[in-house]
């Protein structure tokens, strides 16, 4: 018996921020589901290293820091038509509001939202995109839960999430979707920004119905949902992926 | 780093504490506008006006406004 509507044999897909984290574990485990996968990230050596954890392919790499504007277009050019995108790339940032200032903003919009949106269009422009692909962007429950000092990494994926509802009314023509993941938190050196330490959150983990933050591969399963031919009626969503968390 | 600047800088971080009760040898964990909100300023300032990186678990580790000052100066 061969039915595995959630493989990725033949598909084409590009992870940004495949260098560490959530789009590390995308990278491995759609790889094991059968993609073809073009890794983005900044440092070359750690893209290499997720490379190394992947399953056997023609897999490739594209070495681009995706806020310098200019450098996405070349980079942009370099790739295959593709048949899915994974925006995983993005930074997180705790700063009471009382102190932020203008950089503090412009680092994390820029990253988190400006970055993406850019390199979708150049991608859009560049017809890289195959018909009937799946674009997915890695949001947060921040978006709609508050935390101390997260306000512009909540704003940054509240605005990522409202994007990528238009974006997916624009590709609908082409049957191409777009839908977010939100999840609450994930082992990764993101949740560890300014300060924040691992054994405070672990003993905020234990406070999740399901005992436990997420991991990569967690979140990749869903990415794997949404690229297959599963989801193929999927589009304009937003996934929240919590262990049952729910702030308010 | 000068000592009396320090405190003025940490006793800036909060809203409705008087700064004369702030002293090298104020047990800040006592204070009751001391929280995790103040905590995060705390990082942040260390950062912005210091240049120093400090933790939250670094932070629960000290007692008084003098133990933060070494923490940062030791950075």
């Amino acid at each position: 018996m061969n039915y595995n509507p959630f493989s990725l044999e033949g598909k084409t897909v590009l992870v940004t921020g495949a260098s560490s984290g959530i789009g590390r574990g995308v990278a491995i485990n759609c790889s094991r589901m059968g993609a073809t996968i073009i890794v983005s990230g900044r440092n070359e050596k750690r893209l290499g290293e997720t490379l190394s954890l992947m399953e056997e392919g023609e897999h490739a790499k594209m070495v681009c820091d995706l806020t310098i504007t200019d450098d996405i277009v070349q980079a942009v050019q370099a790739l295959p038509k593709l048949d899915g995108v994974v925006h995983c790339a993005g930074i997180g940032q705790r700063i009471p509001a009382k102190l932020l200032q203008e950089e503090n903003i412009d680092r994390v919009v820029s990253a988190n939202f400006k970055a993406p949106v850019l390199l979708q269009a150049e991608l859009l422009r560049q017809k890289k995109v195959n018909k009937a692909a799946s674009i997915v962007f890695i949001a947060s429950i921040a978006s709609w839960s508050p935390s101390l000092g997260n306000s512009i990494y909540s704003a940054s994926k509240g605005a990522i999430i409202s994007y990528a509802n238009c974006l997916s009314l624009e590709l609908a023509p082409r049957q191409i979707r777009v839908n977010c993941i939100s999840p609450a938190m994930v082992w990764t050196d993101l949740i560890l920004a300014d300060g924040t330490d691992a054994e405070q959150l672990k003993e905020d983990e234990k406070a999740y119905p399901l005992k436990r933050y997420g991991t990569p591969e967690d979140i990749a399963n869903l990415a794997i949902y949404m690229l297959s031919d599963a989801s193929a009626w999927m589009t304009g969503s937003n996934v929240n992926i919590t262990g049952g968390a729910f702030y308010s | 780093m000068e000592l009396r600047k320090f405190i003025k800088d940490f006793a800036d971080q909060f809203d409705d504490t008087d700064a004369s009760v702030i002293q090298a040898d104020t047990v800040f964990h006592d204070l009751d506008e001391w929280g995790s909100l103040v905590g995060m300023s705390l990082i942040a300032m260390a950062k912005t006006q210091y240049g120093k990186t400090i933790t939250g678990k670094e932070i629960r580790e000290c007692i008084t406004v003098k133990d933060l000052f070494d923490l940062v100066s030791s950075k």
